[in-house]
């Protein structure tokens, strides 16, 4: 069968079971834009600007657990991607990004819209190809997503060049994938698997530390399991909300820069810690010789280089989550459960330790009823909202409220840029999860700063009825960096002040989407069940108190359990 | 911890863009590159063999020989440096050779077992290989007759024992 390059990019592309692409179009990819007009079982959403797309087919990755892709041209289009590649590089989500480039007898001459896109991505790629040779393609098309899923995921990049995306081959199979150099291990050694049966055995204070990598190989169920059999409270990265139940009495709450008392307390006291796909982050950790520092620590991740890089640990085991755990739960189900979830009266003093933290200093606000507190906004958002839903979240204050208030209780269902931090990622995040989980309710909950980055993005939402729930927490302020102003700079608020900002209702309008504004305390709740009942798209901005702080907070390189508190 | 010097021989894809990815991640990351080469292996033309020299702590040594794995394009790490192996460095240094100095120029040359490969009416280029302790005591001879200028290949190795290097 012959087929054009452009078609046997697309028939690769479908062979990986995805639906759905997001892109824009240019002069390089022509080809591939001629191709897709007469293809029908895989949709394109055309963004309005390429950063979108990028932040879009992440999302789509991870509500789904698949894998995203993204198209766009040559030069700017490419260059216009560099922040998404980065934050799924960063968040280890599995990604496929194809660009378009000059003909290949153009590159290296400065050709009109060349860019050496693989150059710029070597360093935020997990993996990048050129493509010259259209008898390569498939194999490089299908070696590229077995990339990006396999191991520890992260995003692939592909420059297409214009005149082999137009020239037409003999269509071959490629046949299967092997890697001569990539074998990730997914599974564990069993002496180490052992040494953590003793140590579990031995423990007195155990606490289970979960992680992105835990979202990646889908191994919630068995760290939950893990939990319960051995009776063990659990914390979790920004990155792992949601892989334990925030609704169970075991749950701690987020640890690190903003994570609970309870949580960062547990840390500093435990005598055993389970961490399961987790890179010890420096926002996490604190001051790292403080971390964990009595405890023996347990760390099982796929990538041998997450391994002794900020933390030391005392057994490390590289492996797949998933495998891992469910190894280690077979082989303590084989022991007696009283030595396994620890001794009743020591566990109790644990847990009744926790308890006391938790009473000492609660995650808390206080809502008055003249100014909305932001916090006020999230907890009622959870409350009217079920398990189900997707929140996807800006980056800044607005996040953490988010993370701190939204008790997440199902994997894939927080989607927030974690490594990186990108503003301007939520909107295009929701707009790509909507389409991955048609089914479910999308939130986004953004700043007034954030949302400004790729507010764009609302007419794609609205062109492909793709509906998303935008939730504005306006404190005409970049509230986190204002924050750090206020604790750390004599509240200098350089830069800081988004009081010139659009009309958020009149934006929504002039996208055809609806808008609602509130600043009473007693409408929060009228607007987001209205606002979450429409069926199309909607911004809900809440006029917020100007200069709450998100607490608690460890200062930047000082010991996690020395918190700011409320 | 302390710093120690490391001689890294890696397995790589004989691709375009290998180079730049490994000598990416040590300036992205910090770590340091004292001598680097580069060519295809003869046994295989699919390949090529990077001889490194990098300096740092076992931590760090740790992480950037891990680090070196995770590329796509490398195919195997191996850290010479408590192992038995072998060790040459090629240089070819010009120096000055006014008439009086030629005699004890030759001298040196001929303790060192190297040779002369050009000659100028007041210069000599010396081509020479060793391990880098013996290219550092030729350089120190040389240098009161006034070295001109030099080129050194960086430092190459392979293990001594019969199997081929993993
Ligand atoms: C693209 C980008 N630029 C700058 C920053 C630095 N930054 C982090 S949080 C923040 C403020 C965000 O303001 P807003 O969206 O209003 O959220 P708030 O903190 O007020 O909730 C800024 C500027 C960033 N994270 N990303
Ligand atoms: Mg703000």
């Amino acid at each position: 069968m012959k087929l054009k390059g452009a078609q046997i990019l697309i028939k690769m592309i479908k062979e990986e079971g995805v639906d759905t692409i997001f892109g824009y179009p240019g002069g390089a990819v022509i080809d591939i834009y001629d191709a897709l007009d007469n293809t029908t079982d895989l949709r394109h959403i055309l963004v309005r600007h390429e950063q979108a797309a990028v932040h879009a087919a992440d999302a789509y990755a991870r509500a789904k657990g698949t894998v995203g892709v993204a198209l766009v041209t040559s030069g700017p289009g490419a260059t216009n991607t560099v922040t998404g590649i980065a934050s799924a590089y960063m968040d280890s989500i599995p990604i496929v990004v194809f660009t378009g480039q000059v003909p290949t007898a153009l590159i290296g001459n400065d050709a009109f819209q060349e860019v050496d896109i693989v150059g710029i991505t070597r360093p935020c790629t997990k993996h990048n190809y050129l493509v010259k040779d259209i008898t390569k393609l498939a194999k490089t098309i299908k070696e590229a997503f077995h990339i990006a899923k396999s191991g520890r995921p992260g995003p692939v990049l592909v420059d297409l060049p214009k005149d082999v995306m137009a020239a037409m081959t003999e269509f071959e199979e490629p046949g299967e994938i092997d890697l001569k150099s990539y074998k990730p291990t997914y599974n564990p050694n069993m002496k180490q698997l052992s040494k953590v049966v003793e140590l579990i055995k031995e423990a007195k204070r155990p606490v289970i530390f979960s992680g992105g990598g835990v979202v990646l190989s889908k191994a919630s169920c068995e760290l939950t399991k893990l939990a319960k059999m051995m009776n063990c409270p659990v914390t979790a990265s920004l990155m792992g909300l949601g892989t334990f139940p925030g609704s169970d009495p075991l749950w701690l709450g987020m640890l690190g820069m903003h994570g609970t008392y309870r949580a960062n307390m547990s840390i500093g006291h435990c005598d055993l810690l389970i961490a399961v796909g987790v890179r010890f982050d420096d926002r996490v950790t604190g001051r790292k010789d403080k971390f964990a520092s009595e405890a023996k620590i347990v760390q099982i991740d796929i990538d041998p280089t997450s391994i002794h890089k900020n933390v030391e640990a005392n057994c490390p085991i590289v492996g797949d989550c998933k495998n891992t755990l469910e190894l280690l739960n077979s082989m303590l189900e084989g022991e007696n459960l009283a030595d396994i979830s620890g001794n009743p009266e020591e566990r109790q003093a644990w847990l009744d330790q926790i308890a006391q933290w938790r009473a000492a200093s609660p995650q808390r606000y206080e809502q008055k009823d003249d100014v909305i507190k932001p916090q006020f906004v999230i907890d009622r958002l959870h409350k009217l909202t079920d398990k189900n839903t997707i929140i996807t979240t800006e980056v800044g204050q607005n996040q953490m409220w988010t993370a701190q208030y939204y008790h997440f209780d199902q994997p894939n269902h927080f989607i927030t840029s974690g490594g990186l931090g990108v503003m301007g990622f939520g909107l295009p995040a929701a707009i790509g999860a909507k389409a991955a989980c048609p089914d479910k309710l999308v939130v986004c909950v953004a700043g007034d700063g954030s949302i400004q980055m790729n507010s764009q993005e609302l007419m794609t939402a609205i062109e492909s009825n793709l509906p998303v729930k935008i939730v504005i927490l306006n404190n005409r302020y970049l509230g986190m960096v204002r924050q750090w102003q206020e604790l750390f700079y004599d509240k200098r608020y350089s830069c800081t002040n988004m009081e010139k900002a659009p009309d958020f209702v009149k934006l929504a309008e002039a996208y055809g989407a609806i808008g609602m504004r509130t600043d009473k305390v007693n409408e929060v709740e009228e607007v987001l069940k209205k606002g979450l009942a429409y069926e199309g798209t909607v911004i809900m901005e809440f006029i917020v108190e100007r200069e709450e702080c998100v607490y608690p907070m460890v200062p930047a390189g000082v010991a996690i359990t020395e918190m700011l508190l409320v | 911890m302390s710093n120690q010097k490391h001689i890294l021989s890696i397995l790589v894809d004989n691709e375009p863009g290998v180079l730049s990815r490994i000598a990416g991640l040590f300036s992205g990351r910090g770590y340091n590159i004292e001598s680097l080469s580069v060519a295809q292996t003869a046994e295989n033309s699919a390949l090529s063999r990077i001889t490194m020299v990098t300096v740092g702590d076992d931590h760090i040594v740790e992480q950037i020989t891990k680090q070196l794995h995770k590329l796509i394009n490398v195919i195997t790490v191996n850290d010479l440096t408590d192992k038995k192996y072998v060790q040459r460095e090629l240089m070819l240094i010009k120096v000055n050779a006014k008439p009086e100095q030629r005699a004890e120029i030759l001298r040196i040359v001929d303790i060192f077992r190297c040779k002369v490969v050009d000659v100028g009416p007041e210069h000599y280029t010396i081509e020479m290989s060793g391990d880098d302790g013996k290219i550092e005591a030729f350089i120190d001879l040389l240098r009161p007759m006034g070295i001109i200028e030099t080129a050194r290949t960086g430092l190459i190795a392979l293990p001594r024992d019969k199997k081929k290097s993993k």
